[in-house]
């Protein structure tokens, strides 16, 4: 095996106006060619800023010192004319987000190409030819209709796969994958780690698999390096990373890593029945493109039903698009609904007037998903936290209640007049814990409220939310895309799929038992961090994207059998106590999709 | 889009209607009148005049009488400019502005253009900071002053230009004023256009761009410039109406016969019907300029496509 990519005591600088800051210190690392080397660390530990800095695509203000050699050849600081030949020709690149790192103004087709004929000699016929030969083999269907598109209107998993498309038409010997499954959701980034997984069989493509998720990286690396802070801590092999690790942050960064066999027992006891939701629709009115476009009705919840009990935590599982922060909305009244009642200790939501509502958010708050964009940037900590209090009781509010709940959430009291920018993301969100708390509620709803977050820090905000459960007999409605994050707090866990429940049972016989095609595709599509076990599983992976919600007909996909009755509406049906599966055709079990 | 086309036409006309309607009572709300002169006419005299204009009339039948007229594109005769109607007065002056502002204005686009894009390119180093320094100047300086000195130098020093009259619009008699309509315009051009390049150059997809090994100008030509141009495009629609209804003081110190100098004239002399039709005249352009930077817009981002 010969070394294609060699990295030797590399360093980064950025010159800020805050000073110097020493982005990457004194990184080496070596990728043979056909392998797959990981790379893990949290946000800010500079494995995104390593790749850039050697192929010599850092922000102007950056500096790189050190080595980097292609194929044994010098290239850090090389001409901008030999970077050129190599980057998108030889060593190509998948970033995150694929929404933002397409060019949203150019067909896909045109960016696809480009990329190609940049590189080869090759006629216009051909290029197109072969760049609808790429997005057959990333697996997107009509290629040739595709190719016309924007980036806007594709769905994101449609976007990433354009992303590595345009990243193997020259048929690089190496690309580096940063984060490519970042935002995607899970069903869509087991799709995608399927194509990565070809490339490395198929074409022997080295791979440079950037990720903050242990997870991807198991099942695709054959070494792994751990950065942390800008500095390499840890490198070996996968078996080596995932079983015998040796530095302490390794370690912890495994640990703090949801494990299917240590699932710990929820937090409370269930109590009475707190909030009924019954058959709460949720509807928008979409316009077709074009003049005499029609009005059609986006169902964003569709019919959903449960009962929420005192100090239970539900948790609400689904992709985008699902309609589960619609669903959490609808309920808090933040939302006006279509139809259905939801009823609040016996107290009909919908009867009472704005004010009521008002005085009654008191009992019911909620936590969001970005930690940072939800608290008022120009307003110091502080006074975000006490402002519910002095809306919803302006007798208590002080700043020794402030003081109190910060402590409580894990912040120093001292930074009551500190700005949200100043915070970490996960400091931030607990800024957000303790504005909700603060009132005192009984139901707290989460909306991916650690969706945003590194692991470690995930998994102390998951602890603090168990703590402040039980300290307070606190409802949760824990909404989530991450199977393995919901089981850690869950009593019951909802599935939804489309506006709809497929499943709703109690934790442990949903994820021991799953009933329902697309719970099970769900919970396959979750990665463990076990090498081993990710190498020789079988997936039941569900091909194409989620069907429109827009399409009446979609809620039948698993009940294929019924697609002649476009308004039928799968029943639930008890399946054991407890335990309910919305009809599907058995045989549709691994039934595509699109 | 020609039903986008025809629902923005439909929606101009309450716009429009609107406008002339405020435009005409605060016109009358202004003390004086288009007969009030220093020296006092005769009552006899005056009433006979008032009475030809409708002026005698109540002021709610003149607005109806008004509005019955420009309904069929009549906009009066100009009450200080005699014999001349208001519509002959902006055929003749329209289309002299509108040439000198067209001219200025899209030296500004490509010079500013040019200068903003090589500024951002060069963020921070010396390039950047001298275009934006002169285009400090550009703005700062009015063209008051601008004028006399560029008519100084070129007219009356080295004699290369006339410096003034029009002469059925050569070329030589353009330069000057167009070059003094167009530098607060280049200058302000290039500014915003440095400022969204820069933004812009940020993007993750420029990052893409550069990951693909695609040379600088491409990256610039096809991938940064287009959602560069957007902020540049919702300027552009006002501003050209701006510019293309005239610069009194241009219009004045060069000698032109535009309409520039006929608005200000009308407000001080109280020609009502010169004035409103000179504010439907600029409405108008605002409207339809407005319409197709919209239109720019769309094909400029795909994104905003008509939704």
């Amino acid at each position: 095996m010969s070394a294609l990519l060699e990295i030797s005591h590399l360093d980064v600088h950025f010159a800020t106006p805050d000073g110097d800051v020493h982005a990457l210190k004194d990184a080496s690392l070596t990728i043979n060619e056909a392998e797959c080397l990981g790379v893990v660390g949290e946000s800010g530990s500079g494995k995104s800023q390593l790749f850039l800095a050697a192929f010599g695509l850092l922000a102007g203000n950056g500096r790189a010192t050190g080595s980097v050699r292609y194929r044994g050849e010098e290239i850090l600081g090389a001409p901008a004319r030999r970077l050129n030949a190599l980057r998108g020709g030889a060593v190509t690149m998948i970033f995150q987000d694929p929404l933002t790192s397409l060019t949203p103004h150019m067909r896909i087709g045109e960016q696809i190409i480009e990329a190609l004929t940049h590189h080869q000699k090759i006629s216009r016929d051909d290029a197109v030819k072969r760049a609808r030969e790429m997005l057959d083999y990333v697996r997107i269907p009509e290629s040739a209709r595709r190719l016309r598109q924007y980036p806007h209107e594709l769905s994101g998993g449609m976007r990433q796969r354009v992303m590595i498309a345009m990243a193997t038409i020259t048929g690089p010997d190496l690309i580096i994958a940063d984060e490519p499954t970042t935002a995607l959701d899970v069903t869509v980034q087991a799709q995608i780690l399927e194509i990565l997984r070809a490339l490395k069989t198929d074409k022997k493509t080295a791979i440079a698999m950037v990720s903050h998720d242990m997870g991807v990286i198991a099942g695709l690396a054959d070494r792994v390096q751990v950065m942390r802070h800008g500095a390499i801590v840890e490198t070996g092999t996968a078996d080596e990373i995932f079983y015998a690790p040796r530095h302490a942050y390794t370690r912890m960064l495994l640990d703090a890593l949801p494990k299917a066999d240590e699932v710990p027992a929820p937090a409370t006891e269930v109590g009475a029945p707190l909030l009924t939701v019954e058959d709460v629709k949720v509807s928008f009115p979409v316009k077709d493109k074009g003049l005499f476009g029609k009005t059609r009705t986006l169902r964003a919840v569709d019919g959903i039903s449960f009962t929420l009990h005192q100090g239970e935590t539900l948790g609400i599982v689904g992709e985008s698009g699902c309609g589960k922060s619609t669903l959490a909305r609808a309920v808090l009244q933040l939302l006006p609904k279509t139809g259905g009642r939801v009823v609040w200790l016996g107290r009909d939501l919908d009867a009472a007037t704005q004010s009521d509502i008002r005085k009654l958010r008191k009992d019911f708050q909620i936590v969001f998903q970005d930690p940072l964009a939800s608290l008022d940037p120009r307003m110091p900590i502080g006074v975000s936290i006490a402002e519910p209090l002095k809306t919803l009781e302006p007798g208590r509010a002080g700043k020794d209640k402030v003081r109190a709940i910060m402590q409580r959430v894990g912040l120093d009291p001292a930074w009551i007049n500190r700005y949200p920018h100043e915070l970490s993301g996960g400091q931030n969100q607990r800024v957000g814990l303790a504005r909700a708390m603060i009132v005192g509620p009984q139901m707290l709803v989460c909306d991916e409220a650690v969706s945003a977050l590194d692991v470690s820090i995930q998994a102390q905000i998951v602890a603090l939310i168990r703590d402040l459960q039980a300290e307070t007999r606190l409802s949760l409605m824990f909404i989530s895309h991450d199977l393995s994050v919901v089981r850690r707090l869950s009593h019951r866990v909802m599935v939804l799929y489309l506006g709809r429940i497929v499943e709703l049972a109690p934790s442990a016989a949903l994820y021991a038992d799953p009933r329902h095609p697309y719970t099970r595709a769900l919970l396959s599509a979750v990665l463990s961090p076990d090498p081993r076990a990710e190498r020789a599983r079988k997936r039941e992976l569900l091909t194409g994207d989620l069907p429109s919600p827009l399409d009446p007909r979609a809620q039948l996909t698993f009940l294929k059998s019924r697609l002649g009755e476009p308004d039928y509406r799968p029943r639930l049906i008890e399946v054991a106590p407890q335990h309910f599966v919305a009809e599907h055709d058995e045989a549709a079990a691994a039934a595509s999709r699109s | 889009m020609i039903g986008f086309a025809l629902r923005r036409f439909l929606g101009a006309i309450p716009t429009l209607f609107v406008i002339v309607t405020l435009a005409f009572f605060m016109m009358r709300a202004a003390p004086g009148g288009p007969f009030d002169g220093e020296r006092k006419l005769p009552p006899e005299v005056e009433r006979n005049i008032k009475a030809a204009y409708n002026l005698d009339k109540p002021l709610g039948e003149q607005y109806l009488i008004y509005l019955g007229k420009v309904a069929q594109g009549d906009l009066g005769p100009s009450y200080k400019n005699k014999d001349f109607t208001v519509v002959r007065l902006i055929a003749t002056g329209l289309p002299v502005s509108a040439r000198l502002g067209l001219c200025a204005m899209a030296l500004a686009l490509l010079l500013g253009t040019l200068l903003g894009v090589m500024a951002a390119l060069k963020q921070n180093h010396w390039e950047d900071y001298s275009v934006m320094g002169i285009a400090m100047l550009g703005i700062t300086i009015p063209t008051f002053v601008t004028a006399p000195i560029l008519t100084l130098l070129f007219g009356i020093y080295l004699g290369w230009l006339p410096v003034g009259g029009w002469s059925g619009g050569a070329l030589p008699n353009m330069v000057l004023p167009v070059t003094v309509l167009a530098l607060p315009q280049i200058a302000i051009v290039a500014r915003m256009m440095r400022g969204s390049m820069v933004e812009v150059l940020r993007a993750n997809y420029i990052r893409t761009a550069r990951a693909k090994g695609l040379p600088a100008t491409r990256i610039v030509l096809a991938h940064a410039l287009r959602a560069a141009a957007l902020p540049l495009v919702s300027y552009l629609g006002p501003a050209l109406a701006a510019i293309l209804t005239g610069s009194l003081v241009v219009e004045n110190i060069f000698g032109l016969p535009g309409i520039g100098r006929y608005f200000i004239q009308g407000a001080l002399n109280r020609d009502y019907t010169l004035v409103m039709g000179v504010v439907i005249c600029y409405a108008t352009l605002i409207i339809l300029l407005n319409f197709l930077a919209d239109i720019a817009y769309g094909i400029l981002d795909p994104r905003v496509r008509l939704s």
